[in-house]
């Protein structure tokens, strides 16, 4: 445990010493007239797991796709441990890849289904066997060997489709939106198995997901991707803290955004005018008067009061709605122009009276909650 | 309920009075002896006492001719199968593969000459085949050959009927399977490090079987029986299990052994199709 820590805490992105692993340098994919993949680099270290996050048909699972060679990118290349993959067939590569919709043998058993590669590449049967069966135990599955890919569960079906693309340990899995058909509580706990088999294999994950929460946990990186570009990579915290664009901010997390125009822009405190009135936040070089930006504030940033509480930005609202969760509640609050934000607080540090409809609360943040940004 | 039972009734008395009754009537003429008359047979019951034997069906056993021709109709049959799969199946694959709009044109093509009498194509055929005919007049003109190869009325002209006429029911029930394959597994299997002949052979094949079956079983149950064919195409030695039935109908007017040919004939098919139809399911 004390050496999958460490193994996550190595953040060789951060120094750039290291050579990346996976070097995808300005791919792009045309299907006829569409463009499903623009322009993208990416580079990727040994033993990430990075998430490729976006919505549907945003090019991610292409990108995945033109890793696997299943597609052939229109322009660009794509490296894998310093090899160039152009031209290489998908049965050639070093990678393996994990389908969203498992894509079981439904004639194989469970056993058949994981050595099928093992085969393919002209290892002996007993030897085969033997690998499958470790791996069946990794994925604690020893015992349903036999079975059939139809007399299996939803979750079990998704670790014989692990351990099939893990069992040839690849240098690189790619995992197609691995979690997408499990139920919530199972999803939940698969991404922690998912981590520590990630740990124990060392193997290096590529992970599609549309699910913003499961990038969060899962990953070491994330590359956000809209309409074919990817807009931000980073880790968790940093894309959710500091999102470079409205897209980001808005598509990982809940956010409100503040829109306004640089009132001063001076090194040591920065004024954005909006329609709920000067917003202060940390300055941000770069940034002109006049300059059109948004500010983005996370809900859980905001506090909500019924007094008045000195905070370098204070709004007033009202209450239009909220929704106890049990730990937090979510309020829907509008400000005096009408504009609505959410805002989170904790339960339970008070005895107080629950705020509650159509009461008059103040808002208030530090400078250093807001975000500009200025796309 | 009521109406459940209606559904299933339909089905089954239509069953039973246009398959089920004439079948019965067949089985009670085979068991009959002939006689000069109008029917050419004995009635079952006389006076209320059984008059039925199995005379008939020894008779079939006692004469080489008989067991000849069903020995030729499964051998020919078998062969036009296949010949018919090896030839049908890479046309379903591909049809399979096409994109739209060819996937429909193709399948337009493979229906297209239900839209021409039968037996004109087997007509069609023999102006094709004869000893001056298109293909012979091509092959000569062309330096190949210099007197006329013999291929009418032999049995390869009957096996080329057969598969010409059968080809479109091997292939729609192959295209049926096929277009159903997910492609996800084929790229699993390349993902895997199979190669497309590995992929073909342990993927696509297992998986595509009961298309093979059924294409299979409607090639080779009518073929067995065919009477056209052999009788426009096929020479004086190709005595298949139809001629033979024709003769004994429509030559010898003897009902009762065509009868207990035509019963013979079913029950060598049944047991076979139903064998093959519990091991498909058992699988």
């Amino acid at each position: 445990m004390e050496d999958a820590l460490t193994s996550s805490e190595r953040k060789p992105w951060r120094d750039g010493q290291e050579t990346p692993f996976i070097q995808v340098s300005n791919i792009s994919k045309m299907f006829g007239d569409f463009t499903a993949v623009k322009d993208v680099s990416l580079d990727i270290w040994k033993g990430e797991i990075f998430c490729l996050l976006g919505g549907s048909g945003c090019g991610k699972s292409t990108l995945l796709r033109m890793l696997a060679g299943f597609e052939t990118p229109s322009a660009g290349t794509v490296r894998i441990d310093g090899q160039d993959m152009s031209g290489v067939q998908p049965n050639a590569r070093p990678t393996n890849m994990m389908f969203q919709s498992y894509a079981l043998f439904p004639h194989m058993s469970v056993e058949k289904n994981v050595a099928y590669g093992l085969l393919r590449q002209g290892m002996a049967k007993a030897e085969a066997a033997d690998k499958v069966s470790d791996m069946l135990k990794l994925v604690q599955l020893d015992g349903f060997a036999s079975r059939k890919p139809h007399q299996l569960s939803g979750g079990q079906r998704q670790r014989v489709a692990l351990a099939r693309s893990l069992v040839k340990q690849p240098k690189l899995l790619l995992l197609d939106e691995p979690l997408g058909a499990l139920d919530k509580k199972l999803r939940e706990e698969t991404q922690f198995e998912l981590m520590n088999i990630q740990d124990t294999l060392g193997i290096t994950f590529i992970v599609v997901t549309h699910d913003q929460e499961e990038a969060m946990t899962l990953s070491t990186r994330i590359g956000v991707m809209n309409a074919g570009q990817i807009v931000q990579v980073g880790e968790p915290r940093e894309i959710y803290e500091n999102p470079d664009s409205r897209f980001v901010a808005d598509f990982v997390g809940t956010v409100n955004l503040f829109d306004g125009t640089v009132e001063v822009a001076a090194p040591d405190a920065m004024r954005i005018l909006t329609g709920a009135g000067p917003v202060v936040v940390r300055p941000v070089e770069g940034l002109r008067a006049k300059q059109s930006v948004s500010v983005a504030v996370r809900p859980e940033k905001i506090r909500l009061t019924r007094e008045p509480v000195e905070a370098a930005n204070a709004m007033r609202a009202t209450v239009l709605d909220y929704a106890y969760m049990g730990g937090v509640t979510i309020y829907k609050v509008a400000l005096e122009d009408g504009q609505t934000l959410k805002v989170t607080s904790t339960n339970g540090d008070t005895g107080d009276v629950p705020i509650t409809w159509d009461e008059q609360v103040h808002l208030t943040f530090p400078a250093a909650a807001g975000v500009v940004l200025t796309s | 309920m009521g109406r459940r039972w209606i559904v299933i009734a339909l089905p089954m008395i239509w069953l039973g009075v246009f398959f089920l009754l004439p079948f019965l009537e067949v089985a009670r003429i085979s068991l009959v002896d002939p006689v000069i008359a109008r029917p050419p047979y004995s009635a079952l019951f006389q006076d209320g006492a059984f008059t039925g034997d199995l005379e008939n069906y020894a008779f079939l056993l006692s004469d080489s001719l008989y067991i000849n021709a069903y020995l030729t109709s499964i051998r020919i049959a078998l062969i036009s199968t296949v010949f018919a799969l090896l030839i049908g199946y890479p046309m379903a694959y591909a049809i399979a593969r096409a994109r739209e709009p060819w996937r429909t044109i193709l399948l337009f093509l493979v229906i297209l000459p239900f839209w021409t009498s039968f037996l004109l194509r087997v007509y069609a055929w023999i102006g094709l085949l004869k000893g001056n005919g298109v293909i012979n007049n091509i092959l000569i003109w062309l330096g190949v050959i210099d007197q006329p190869l013999v291929m009418l009325q032999t049995d390869f002209a009957v096996y080329v009927g057969i598969v010409y006429t059968y080809l479109p029911f091997m292939i729609l029930p192959l295209y049926a399977n096929l277009v159903k394959l997910d492609g996800a597994l084929l790229e699993a299997s390349a993902d895997l490090g199979a190669s497309s002949t590995d992929t073909f052979l342990r993927v696509t094949l297992p998986l595509s079987l009961p298309g093979v079956l059924a294409g299979s079983m409607l090639v080779f149950i009518p073929a067995i029986g065919e009477f056209v064919i052999p009788a426009l195409l096929g020479g004086p030695d190709t005595l298949m299990i139809g001629r033979v039935l024709w003769n004994e109908f429509f030559s010898n007017r003897d009902w009762t052994v065509a009868s207990a040919v035509a019963i013979a004939m079913l029950a060598l098919i049944v047991g076979p199709v139903l064998w093959l139809q519990k091991s498909m399911e058992r699988a």
